[in-house]
């Protein structure tokens, strides 16, 4: 299977998202924010449509919306009685910006590689210009969580002392969600729109259910990330199925699994 | 950034010093005229009803909330300086129950969360880990420290809490409602936890709705309402004269034949249990 340069290409853009998409998911899932990164992730639909409509490469579109849309929502208040509230404004955006793209891609009029490469993704027609773009963005995402790591876990589990103690809370809350918004672009290239949480969720939520440790979690939420991509581009490989279905299928056997671990051993 | 501040300049005895203080919020006046000298190993206990200014109090001491008139000195410098010699527990909101963190973890963050870079084990100061276990045994933490914290109990979140407060070995403590949601004999252990660490000589300033689990301990009150702020010994503040004189309504206090006191008259917003529960 790898005697093919796009299989090749497919395992390389795989891995490298698994990994960013892995460590980001974790943090995602202990900050309960993956409403808002599903937002993003719906925002990088009508980003690229309109990208492609303008005469763009969709990256641009991809990048250039999530992360506006994460500066938008870091300047959103948050917190306490206004929770309920701003969730309720970030559906309507994001019913909006489904609307939208859907709009551009009509414009277009012309073939737009379908509608669905955008919302289910394109595993296996990934350049090598991709591939480099995906590695820079994960490497900086990486990179910038090997730095604020620490002091991000202390101001999502504990806000309010993590400010006491001198860390910026919101410089760092608001950091986290750009970077949030680079990875989910990244990963949308990959995996579309809609299936963005295969790899930002089910890895991060499954490694969460089988410990509580951080570090562990972190590992075996890129493990598990990893084992489900190349999992999953092996059986497309092999099978007429596309290649979203698998990955979502092995994601959600795996986190339906570290759910039954745990409730047994909770039980003992 | 390392453990309490030993600079020579604040070896003094004196860890807060407020001088006709005043701290005003979105232009309403929370309260003023409020002096106080806090000593090391002085618990004081911060009284008075809903919306008077206690946690405000707490916040102004660490250099949260600015101060509209007067002076205050934490630990010798302006408030917000020497916050890595504080240990602070704010109002509690407990841990989202699905929260899948280990208690010994949350402890840790009071200790190093602040700092930056990755906690690979070779860059950790020496004897963290045995700092860390041995703040948990201190509250007796032991047995639930390694659970998710999102499963434990109230008090047992609020002892790994106390810990996390604790486990930089502060000169200055600060509680904002530590007694808050537990029962009755888990706000007697933790009270006898903090009035231990107090006796080491570690100031203690406690925010309290309730004074009787704390009275056999405390060394002074400080009480808010109207806008004002009386200090002194428990004996003399917690009287009907002096509360009836803050509050400008007659207010009686009654003595229990067990020593517990109630305060009786003394003005409640309606909507204090409401607002109370709203984050938990």
């Amino acid at each position: 299977m790898f005697s093919f340069h796009f299989m090749v290409n497919a395992f390389r853009a795989g891995t490298i998202v698994a990994v960013a998409g892995g460590l980001m998911g974790w943090f995602m899932v202990l900050r309960r924010q993956a409403f808002a990164g599903h937002t993003l992730a719906v925002l990088g639909f009508p980003g690229a449509a309109g990208a492609v409509w303008l005469g763009f490469n969709a990256a641009w579109g991809y990048f250039g919306l999530c992360g506006l849309a994460a500066l938008l929502i870091a300047v959103l208040p948050r917190g306490g009685s206004g929770r309920s509230h701003e969730s309720a404004g970030i559906g309507v955006v994001q019913a909006f910006g489904l609307a939208a793209g859907f709009l551009f891609v009509s414009l277009y009029h012309g073939y737009l590689n379908g509608v669905s490469s955008l919302l289910f993704g394109s595993f296996l027609g990934i350049t090598d210009t991709q591939v480099l773009v995906v590695l820079l963005v994960s490497v900086g995402a990486v990179g910038a969580l090997a730095v604020a790591g620490r002091p991000l876990l202390f101001a999502s589990v504990d806000a309010d002392v993590a400010a006491a103690r001198g860390v910026p809370v919101r410089a760092v809350s608001a950091g986290f969600l750009l970077v949030l918004g680079l990875t989910v672009a990244e990963i949308s290239q990959i995996t579309g729109a809609l299936l963005v949480f295969t790899v930002l969720v089910m890895p991060a939520a499954a490694a969460q259910a089988l410990t509580s440790r951080p570090a562990a979690g972190l590992a075996a939420s890129v493990l598990i990330a990893l084992g489900i991509t190349w999992g999953a581009l092996t059986a497309a490989y092999h099978s007429s199925w596309p290649i979203g279905f698998w990955i979502a299928t092995f994601g959600f056997a795996v986190y339906l699994a570290a759910s039954a671990w745990r409730g047994w051993r909770s039980r003992r | 950034m390392n453990g309490p501040a030993a600079d020579p300049a604040v070896a003094s005895d004196t860890v807060i010093t407020a001088d006709r203080a005043a701290v005003t919020l979105g232009g309403r006046p929370v309260w003023s005229d409020l002096s106080l000298e806090v000593g090391a190993g002085e618990f004081v206990a911060v009284l008075g009803p809903n919306g008077a200014g206690k946690s405000t109090l707490a916040r102004a001491v660490l250099g949260l909330v600015p101060l509209a008139a007067g002076s205050l000195r934490v630990l010798g410098e302006r408030p917000g300086r020497h916050n890595d010699a504080i240990g602070y527990l704010p109002q509690r909101r407990s841990f989202d129950p699905g929260l899948r963190v280990r208690g010994r973890d949350i402890v840790r963050l009071g200790l190093d969360g602040d700092r930056w870079g990755l906690p690979l084990p070779w860059r950790s100061r020496h004897g963290d880990e045995a700092r860390v276990a041995e703040t948990i045994a201190m509250v007796g933490g032991e047995a639930f420290a390694d659970r998710p914290v999102g499963e434990m109990s109230g008090g047992e979140q609020q002892r790994l809490l106390v810990a996390q407060a604790l486990v930089r070995r502060p000169r200055l403590l600060i509680l904002d409602e530590p007694l808050d949601s537990l029962d009755l004999p888990n706000q007697a252990a933790v009270a006898a936890l903090v009035a231990e660490v107090c006796a080491d000589g570690v100031a203690v300033v406690m925010v309290a709705h309730d004074v009787n689990p704390i009275l056999p301990y405390v060394d002074r009150v400080v009480y808010l309402g109207r806008g004002a702020a009386v200090s002194g010994r428990p004996a003399e503040v917690i009287t009907s004269s002096t509360l009836s004189g803050l509050f400008g309504t007659p207010i009686e206090v009654l003595h229990a034949s067990d020593g517990r006191m109630v305060v009786v008259g003394q003005p409640e917003p309606p909507a204090y249990h409401a607002d109370r529960h709203a984050h938990s």
